[in-house]
């Protein structure tokens, strides 16, 4: 070991050292001073504050760790809603970015260029400020399709009132598990004898009849509860029954997935020039239909191109979706990190919890991703 | 005279069939123009859903009916080649074209016809339109943010000083061009944050400021009869010493004197505000977190296990949290690590906190840079017996970086659209700015016009840089 080596990494650690010590001392200083003893007790301690939007029953008689949960729940969901709609329209866009087509393949771009170059909290603020401000009262709104209610205050639907929903549920988890197995045995089928399986079919038909035996043998019962009007005071008026997804999270989900979209399709546009011309000639030269070329040659190999980015969209807007605080959305960082940070006054604890939530995400999908990419890359001899 | 077959026109009967499709997909985009520029509807006598379907209905059979190859009209053929390849094509272009006809209209009327810009109050709103008297009136809060109206011009100097400064590469001649990349990298940065820390900032500390001109200036001057071999030493010892002389032993009586004069106003950050605060966060996050980056990137491939470890730390750590949080730990966690009697004003900490978050981005794209450079460019470095250092800067980055130009653009458009959030500790940039002009109670109601006024700057500004870097990319292009 030489002194060249050994000094700089010593300089580092040092220097982290110093700074980690200056500042945790600093803090029992300050935490001192604040009578404030640093610990996550806090957590069970009843919150007394009340959420507007929650997945799960909370009020302010609940704990603080439930207000968290809350807060996470809030966060999911609108990023989950996100993700579905920004890879439809990604997808979608991206194809079109990718069509010979003058006019689809501009109207693609100026989406593009239009919706990425724009900040992504000026949008959910235009959504929400501006454009759904401009909806109507829930007095004065036309139904669409005579069940759907888009008003000022939300965007009310009807929902399903389900008996023996677990039931349901088990015919749903069953077909995907005989699915699977219907998948492998065709696989197998295939590579010993070389006969083909229409599984598509048969998955699809599993998927219908399964759930539908549920509905007839196994006392399964579904009913559409349709949001009614109902009048609150002189000129205030509401809809009661159905479910009712809050502005807030309209304008946020739009915003995100609307933002998202955009370099999904960037991505997916990558991802299919990605593959060189000589593939799908030589695929076809072997005879294949452009059906089974797309699906067998081309797909495969875009999809290896795509994955990786559109997975890290995915996560960019998971984290995105904490702009949520600046239009009073509940999501974890409104309810957690802002409402339960205000009444504790734990600034250290309650930070690191958000950031360590996050950071775990994060971190656990990208650990997935590199697993995935180590299963996917070309496995060259 | 051939058979007409009107499912496969061809060349045989060209006119006919040419004829006959443009008058068809004519009349189509003629109704659909009469029904949303002068509201008439000339197929009002149909029923409902046929006349609403109708010119899609035209218009189809007559892109079908001009579908002919090789017509030997050019534009004929361009047409077919790029929008009527085949029924479907033909379908989603006419739909395209209706709909830009249908919307033209009522964006025209909100954004120009029916809209106000007159007068200075908002009684001159009364159209349908927008209310662009409204921006006109907020103008000023939008650009300048709280700044007080008479000091704005020390914010238009130093922008325009700045922005001149900044294209003196264009302007060099060949003799000055090897020093261009010191300028930028070393003195530009310099004088911009005298300039905006000093002089944007004013009041007492402004005298600094002056000593530093004037330090500048002598040091200038005398550097004229300075031999060349030493002028690179004289420029970074002299103008230092100048400084600290002046303030510390010519000056020094004087400075607490004229401290009492009237001097530039003392502006304080929390009052700066709109798109020149856009500018100046953007500005110093992108200086700084170039390179902060591109040392975590090094470090992150380094052969000393603490500095790899603790460079993937960092990167990991940044990368893993969203901008808001980390925003919301400079502002309430950070206080709590530092002893009572310190204080880091606001807008430094956001510009620290947003430069580390965007290192850590920066960092991974150089890394993809490096990691695509060949092995051999390293060993052909190190048999020329070239150090870490020198091989670094020699051989390694001046390839890596040229390769990664569009991944650090993406990620300064990136900061640059990340900046609005800084209204977390309460600085308002013209997004802030926006949100309060709304809640004024004689501006009522004009959320739309603001937002639209935004997102046009911003697509101004983020396009722009988007081409540019484009233009470096391919200005850098090198044949490998």
């Amino acid at each position: 070991m030489n002194i060249k080596k050994i000094l700089p990494q010593l300089l580092t650690l040092l220097v982290v050292i110093l700074v980690f010590g200056f500042f945790s001392y600093n803090a029992q200083i300050n935490m001192e001073n604040r009578g404030i003893t640093f610990g996550y007790g806090f957590l069970s301690q009843e919150s007394s504050f009340d959420v507007q939007f929650s997945l799960i029953e909370y009020d302010g008689s609940h704990s603080y760790f439930r207000a968290y949960l809350v807060g996470l729940l809030n966060t999911i969901l609108v990023s989950v809603i996100g993700i579905i709609f920004a890879t439809i329209i990604g997808v979608v866009v991206g194809i079109a970015r990718l069509s010979n087509n003058y006019l689809i393949n501009r109207t693609a771009a100026v989406y593009v260029e239009f919706f990425r170059n724009i900040p992504l909290l000026l949008q959910i603020f235009f959504w929400y400020f501006a454009a759904l401000r401009a909806l109507p009262l829930p007095q004065d709104t036309e139904p669409m399709f005579g069940v759907f209610f888009l008003t000022i205050k939300g965007f009310f639907v009807p929902a399903f009132v389900w008996n023996n929903l677990d039931i349901f549920i088990y015919s749903i988890i069953a077909a995907i598990i005989s699915i699977i197995f219907i998948k492998i045995y065709a696989k197998r089928k295939q590579e010993n004898k070389g006969i083909q399986t229409p599984v598509f079919s048969i998955s699809i038909g599993i998927l219908i009849i399964l759930p539908l035996l549920s509905f007839l043998f196994g006392g399964v019962d579904a009913s559409v509860e349709v949001p009614v009007i109902k009048q609150l005071s002189q000129s205030g008026f509401t809809y009661e029954g159905g479910i009712k997804l809050p502005p807030e999270l309209i304008s946020l989900a739009l915003a995100l997935s609307l933002y998202t979209a955009t370099f999904i399709a960037e991505c997916v546009r990558a991802g299919v020039q990605g593959v060189s011309k000589g593939q799908k000639e030589a695929a076809a030269s072997i005879g294949l239909t452009p059906n089974q070329v797309l699906k067998l040659v081309v797909m495969p190999q875009a999809l290896r191109i795509i994955i990786p980015p559109t997975t890290n969209q995915y996560l960019n807007l998971t984290k995105n979706s904490s702009l949520a605080a600046a239009i009073a959305y509940p999501d974890l960082v409104l309810v957690f990190a802002g409402t339960a940070l205000m009444q504790t006054g734990r600034a250290i604890e309650i930070v690191s919890i958000t950031m360590l939530t996050y950071l775990s995400l994060s971190i656990s999908i990208s650990v997935f991703m590199n697993w995935y990419n180590k299963k996917i890359a070309i496995k060259e001899k | 005279m051939n058979k007409l077959n009107f499912l496969q026109p061809d060349k045989n009967n060209f006119n006919t069939y040419l004829y006959t499709g443009v008058i068809l997909v004519a009349l189509s985009i003629f109704i659909v123009f009469l029904n949303s520029f002068f509201n008439k509807d000339i197929i009002s006598f149909l029923p409902g859903s046929i006349s609403f379907f109708l010119p899609l209905i035209l218009g189809f059979i007559g892109l079908h009916l001009i579908r002919i190859d090789y017509s030997g009209l050019k534009f004929l053929d361009a047409i077919n080649k790029n929008i009527n390849t085949n029924n479907f094509n033909a379908f989603l272009s006419l739909l395209i074209v209706f709909v830009v006809i249908k919307s033209l209209p009522p964006l025209l009327s909100w954004f120009i016809l029916d809209a106000n810009i007159a007068g200075d109050s908002k009684d001159v709103c009364t159209g349908t339109g927008a209310c662009w008297t409204y921006i006109k009136i907020w103008f000023n809060r939008f650009m300048y943010g709280m700044y007080p109206n008479a000091e704005q011009w020390r914010i238009n100097l130093s922008f325009i000083a700045l922005a001149f400064l900044g294209t003196i590469g264009f302007f060099a001649t060949e003799k000055f061009k090897k020093y261009l990349t010191l300028y930028y990298v070393a003195v530009y940065p310099v004088i911009a944050f005298f300039f905006i820390f000093f002089f944007i900032s004013g009041g007492p500390i402004f005298f600094d400021f002056s000593y530093g001109i004037i330090a500048a200036v002598i040091s200038i001057i005398i550097g004229f009869f300075i031999p060349s071999k030493f002028k690179m030493y004289y420029f970074i010892i002299v103008p230092i010493t100048l400084y600290i002389l002046l303030k510390y032993v010519f000056f020094y009586e004087e400075l607490i004197e004229l401290g009492k004069l009237e001097s530039l106003e003392w502006v304080e950050t929390g009052a700066w505000g709109g798109l020149s605060l856009t500018f100046i966060v953007s500005f110093f996050c992108l200086i700084f977190c170039f390179p902060i980056g591109l040392f975590l990137s090094l470090g992150r491939r380094s052969d000393f296990p603490i500095i790899k470890y603790f460079s993937i730390g960092m990167i990991e750590f940044w990368r893993g949290v969203p901008l808001i949080t980390v925003l919301f730990m400079s502002s309430v966690m950070f206080p709590m690590f530092l002893p009572e009697d310190m204080f880091i004003d606001k807008l430094v900490r956001v510009i620290i906190a947003i430069s580390l978050f965007e290192a850590a981005y920066v960092a991974e794209v150089i890394r993809g840079g490096l990691q695509a450079l060949p092995r051999g460019q390293y060993d052909a470095a190190k048999s020329l017996g070239m150090g870490y250092w020198k091989m670094h800067i020699l051989v390694i980055l001046p390839q890596a970086l040229k390769l990664v130009i569009p991944g650090i653009a993406n990620t300064f458009l990136a900061l640059v659209k990340d900046t609005p959030l800084i209204f977390v500790v309460g600085l308002l940039e013209i997004v802030g700015m926006l949100n309060l002009a709304k809640t004024n109670p004689e501006w009522l109601g004009f959320a739309m016009e603001g937002y639209v006024f935004a997102s046009v700057l911003f697509f101004i500004i983020c396009y722009a840089m988007s081409k540019y870097s484009y233009n470096l990319e391919q200005k850098y292009k090198t044949e490998r």
